[in-house]
């Protein structure tokens, strides 16, 4: 898949549940709809936490991708 | 037609470290999620949005056999002198550790993210705190007008 240029990069490396939720989801506030957002993790947890977030605010997980214990999500606001 | 929002109902009772953090963060989690959230703080509870003591709120280490010791540690032993700092003391370098925001921090983001936060009247009275000593945004109110929002909850907790 071809790499989308984000319009916004948010890095939440060493960050603990739940900052990277709130972080990702004011982010997000600040973006319009259809615009990308790339957020880097290094909290395990947000392998599962970051979909469930996004599942119950409506915005869309494009790709997740994991390297060297760091999580890159692609997130489009919905 | 809109979907309608969840919702989550929150009691905290609790004045300790420990107890503050559980409802502040699933609070702040929910109202991220796009959830109505409101936390009820009652009795040692409303420490928690007190300015006055919210930024030095303590571990109790009596009766919390949970609590991780360097060395094996009789709990009786938490009656002595200092151990109450001492438990406070390992319990803020935990949460260092894992870069945990601060009790006042975490209220800053509650309320960032819209959680509604109620002091309890008969509480405020009882202890002679007035609205001036609560976290800025902080309601009073009783607790009819909680149940008012907590009758309709989806998620309900007594911390």
């Amino acid at each position: 898949m071809a790499d989308i240029k984000p319009d916004a990069v948010l890095d939440c490396k060493g960050m603990n549940c739940p900052l990277p939720i709130l972080k990702t989801k004011k982010a997000i506030q600040g973006l319009t709809t259809g615009q990308v957002l790339l957020l880097e993790v290094t909290d395990a947890g947000s392998k599962s936490d970051i979909p469930a977030l996004l599942r119950r605010t409506g915005d869309e997980l494009v790709e997740m991708k994991e390297s060297n214990g760091v999580f890159s999500f692609t997130i489009k606001k919905g | 037609m809109e979907k309608k929002k969840k919702r989550m109902a929150i009691i905290a009772s609790k004045g300790t470290l420990d107890m503050a953090y559980p409802p502040l963060i699933l609070a702040s989690t929910a109202a991220a999620m796009d959830a109505e959230v409101a936390i009820f703080f009652t009795l040692y509870g409303v420490d928690i949005v007190n300015k006055k003591k919210n930024h030095s709120l303590k571990v109790a280490p009596i009766a919390n056999p949970a609590m991780p010791s360097p060395v094996p540690f009789p709990n009786i032993l938490g009656v002595l002198p200092g151990m109450t700092s001492l438990a406070t003391m390992m319990m803020n370098g935990m949460v260092k550790k894992i870069n945990w925001p601060s009790i006042p921090e975490l209220l800053n983001l509650c309320t960032e993210a819209g959680v509604r936060m109620i002091a309890c009247t008969p509480t405020l009275e009882m202890t002679g705190v007035s609205k001036d000593d609560l976290v800025e945004g902080v309601e009073v109110a009783g607790a009819a007008e909680f149940l008012d929002f907590a009758f309709d909850a989806d998620i309900s907790l007594f911390v």
